[in-house]
């Protein structure tokens, strides 16, 4: 039976009930997405719990379906990220040479040019959809992941245990995926959550400075820019969609703190 | 007799260990020790790794490492207890009367500061002497300690000068405040075996000059034979014997004491000369971006079933003669033949069968094996990879070699994190072993295991050389190794080979300059030793 320490039980129910508000968006918001139900930033009443927005919406229903649009694009975005960067980043380590040559120095590249810059100026070209900003991101998100699983690949790579696998004249692909991946797995895992949360505060950057989500969707980015003149009259709409990126992140990353420590306990943990 | 300078009656010393499957709980990890230490004199802590003796030693200052507590029994320094002294007492007595010389000098040095402005530290702290007065000071012990141009080595900083001179230093800035007492933990056991020689006689004397009385703690019972006057054999934390030097090494009362003197005492007939399997024909090599050969024109052959040792200290070569012979170096020039044929230079081009038949095993059962894989895997994928075994013929073939490894049953499903240091080499061996080769590189295999593990380790290796004619091309600093299990000889040094022939041959006069160093610096269990090596020799070491 695993033992878990509360803080990361707390970030556990807290993260899956996110997912799970997020799947099940459609039955369990009370109006449509879009819909005008209401007066401009009614205040919060029964029907309405959390009030109405700008132009009458539903807030609560515009969180949940906002929820679901920022989660989506998030997770995507994280599993290419770690898809393209954790595999190119390997590859680099144990091939070396050339190829890591090249591979790092585009990422170089990349990392040079501030990725909010470079993603605004490429979505400002490109057709803003759901698609685009998932690989916009993920592809700028895998620089980060590339530099992280190359940093921990070289480190494991010049083990004996490695030199051994090439002795006895493994394939890369092994290499890889059996002997350096199981040692690697522990930072990466506690990257992932990291990477996830800085996905989710990423497209609700682009959401808020208007090259995120288009209306009429609605992710928590754009609920807060959408709202954002209320606060000059006391109005609190906006704070909605910010306290529940806030919350999503402390959950997540109470998680991987957890993942983290366990798994470099684990027997023949390396950082036991 | 006069008070002794330390006097530790019962001590007791607990550990708080955090298992990863059960909550964290305390253990005993010493029990019950008592010693005494006059001025002057030296006593030597002598056991394997985990017997307490470091912990002990760090007693004599009242320090406890990262969660090591002193529970019990006392601790007394010049006639007073300190074993619950609070840290303001205990500040002005660390460094003024009790220091200490780590087995890492490397390690131990503030690689920004001069090594005069460290040597001087605590003596200027504790406000012993003025800067001037200390510095005199500190050049004298240099001078004592042999240390070249003593008059300003102070100026330098910790990476100019070698590892041999880096401990003179630390055993210099550990006498500089002239404590009564001063706490060794393997000074030596880092250094090469003909510098080691060096920096023990350099203790030895000044030891002897400066009257302190020292604490010395070793695992290598020949070396503390020569610097100690009295020995207190230890084992998981409990005294096992106490007696002075003569005593333990020519009458040892307990059985355990007896196995260490008698270790490295295996005796290995020289085989006839044969048609080799290995042929290293003139091969010379550079790793790519240096300008100078780490091997030049190396010549050695190894017959089936024998056994070659290619001896030399660090930087000679030897352990990159391995990764030329295995393909993860190409040589510049040269060939090597192998089992009749000619070997690719380079690894990628190998056939399956060069690769199964050369095997190697390394220093570090540790980073050897990857630690999220089990026993069975670990030894079982060389089966799958080179004989396609799979499923229950697999794991019965791994349970054969955990059985020939003398590990039997019930390690099969463990994890390397949970087998012993002489385990896990033994682990390394099956594997190499699973490919059924002809040769097999022995990387200096035994130099990370205590004498009486290291001992079992070549036992294995040469009866499972009878059993299955392998050949081991076995790359060692450690010339007592050498003499145990060889049948030809190989000394390194400087990228060449500078000594070859059969055991016989290698080991018996007329030496040549360098062989004669190496061997007279092996420490010998036997008193007087010391003296005797430093007077007869005819080279210096590198360290020097």
């Amino acid at each position: 039976m695993i033992r878990i320490p509360p803080s990361a039980l707390l970030g556990l129910v807290m993260t899956g009930a996110f997912f799970f508000v997020a799947i099940f968006a459609d039955f369990i918001a009370p109006y449509p997405l879009a819909a005008v139900v209401g007066g401009v930033w009614d205040p919060s009443s029964s029907e309405h719990w959390l009030g109405t927005d700008s132009i009458g919406r539903d807030l609560m229903s515009r969180m949940i379906y906002g929820g679901q649009t920022t989660i989506k694009i998030a997770t995507l975005a994280t599993i290419v990220s770690f898809g393209l960067g954790s595999v190119l980043g390997f590859t680099a380590a144990t091939v070396g040479g050339w190829v890591d040559q090249a591979l790092s120095r585009f990422v170089d590249l990349l990392m040079s040019i501030p990725s909010l810059i470079l993603a605004l100026v490429v979505l400002s070209v490109m057709s803003v959809n759901e698609l685009t900003l998932i690989l916009v991101m993920g592809l700028l998100d895998a620089t980060r992941v590339f530099r992280l699983s190359r940093a921990v690949a070289v480190d494991i790579t010049v083990m004996d245990y490695v030199e051994a696998a090439r002795l006895r004249g493994e394939g890369t692909g092994w290499i890889i995926f059996r002997e350096i991946l199981p040692n690697a797995l522990s930072p990466l895992v506690a990257e992932l959550g990291l990477r996830f949360i800085f996905a989710v505060l990423f497209i609700s950057t682009l959401s808020f400075l208007g090259l995120g989500v288009q209306p009429p969707g609605a992710d928590w980015g754009g609920i807060v820019k959408e709202n954002s003149a209320g606060l000059v009259y006391g109005i609190p709409a906006a704070l909605a969609p910010a306290v529940a990126i806030a919350v999503l992140a402390i959950s997540v990353n109470l998680v991987a703190d957890w993942v983290l420590n366990r798994t470099t306990s684990l027997k023949g943990g390396r950082g036991a | 007799m006069p008070d002794p300078i330390l006097s530790i009656r019962n001590l007791k010393i607990e550990a708080t260990v955090y298992p990863p499957d059960a909550p964290p709980h305390d253990v005993v990890i010493v029990d019950g020790v008592s010693l005494d230490l006059q001025k002057g004199k030296v006593l030597g802590l002598i056991g394997e790794s985990g017997a307490g003796k470091s912990t002990i030693g760090l007693s004599a200052m009242s320090y406890g490492r990262g969660g090591v507590r002193l529970t019990g029994g006392e601790v007394m320094l010049n006639g007073r207890e300190i074993r619950l002294a609070n840290a303001k007492a205990l500040r002005s007595l660390r460094g003024r009367e009790v220091t200490y010389v780590a087995q890492s000098a490397a390690a131990a040095f503030n690689p920004a500061l001069t090594l005069m402005d460290q040597v001087v530290e605590a003596t200027l702290r504790h406000g012993l002497a003025t800067r001037s007065e200390a510095e005199a000071r500190a050049v004298k012990l240099f001078r004592k300690l042999g240390l070249p141009d003593p008059d300003n080595i102070g100026k330098r900083y910790p990476h100019q000068v070698s590892g041999g001179q880096l401990q003179r230093v630390m055993t210099a800035m550990a006498l500089c405040p002239e404590p009564s007492l001063v706490v060794f933990d393997e000074p030596t056991t880092a250094l090469d075996v003909t510098t080691q020689i060096d920096v023990l006689a350099a203790i030895k004397e000044a030891i002897h000059d400066t009257g302190v009385a020292a604490l010395y703690i070793t695992h290598d019972l020949a070396v503390v034979a020569q610097v100690s006057d009295d020995i207190m054999v230890l084992r998981n934390g409990k005294t096992v014997e106490t007696g002075v030097v003569r005593q333990i090494i020519d009458d040892p009362h307990e059985d355990y004491t007896r196995a260490l003197v008698s270790v490295r005492s295996i005796d290995h007939e020289e085989k006839a000369k044969a048609e080799p399997v290995l042929r290293v024909d003139g091969v010379t090599a550079r790793y790519s971006g240096t300008s100078f050969d780490v091997l030049s024109d190396i010549n050695v052959d190894l017959a089936p079933g024998q056994t070659l040792a290619v001896v030399g200290e660090s930087g000679s070569g030897k352990s990159t003669l391995a990764r030329v012979i295995t393909g993860l170096l190409p040589p510049r020039a040269g060939s090597i033949h192998f089992n009749g044929r000619d070997l690719t230079p380079d690894l990628k081009s190998r056939t399956k069968t060069d690769l199964r038949e050369l095997q190697m095993i390394y220093q570090m059962a540790d980073v050897a094996m990857n630690p999220r894989q089990t026993v069975g895997t670990i030894i079982g994928r060389p089966l799958e990879f080179y004989f396609g075994l799979r499923g229950e013929a697999k794991r019965k073939r791994v349970q054969e070699l955990l059985d020939q490894i003398e590990m039997g049953k019930g390690y099969i499903d463990r994890y390397p994190a949970e087998l012993s240091g002489g385990q896990k080499q033994r682990v390394c061996i099956a594997r190499a072993l699973a490919a059924k080769p002809r040769l097999i590189i022995c990387d200096e295999v035994t130099s990370a295991l205590d004498p009486l593990v290291a001992d079992g380790i070549l036992r294995l290796l040469l009866e499972l050389q009878a059993q299955e004619n392998v050949a081991y091309l076995f790359i060692t600093h450690d010339l007592a190794t050498v003499k145990a299990i060889a049948d030809s000889i190989a000394v390194m040094f400087k990228g060449k080979v500078v000594r070859y022939g059969s055991k016989s041959e290698v080991l018996a006069p007329p030496f040549d300059d360098y062989t004669d160093l190496l061997l007279s610096s092996v420490p010998e269990m036997r008193l007087g030793w010391l003296e005797e090596a430093i007077a007869g020799r005819r080279m210096a070491s590198a360290g020097n």
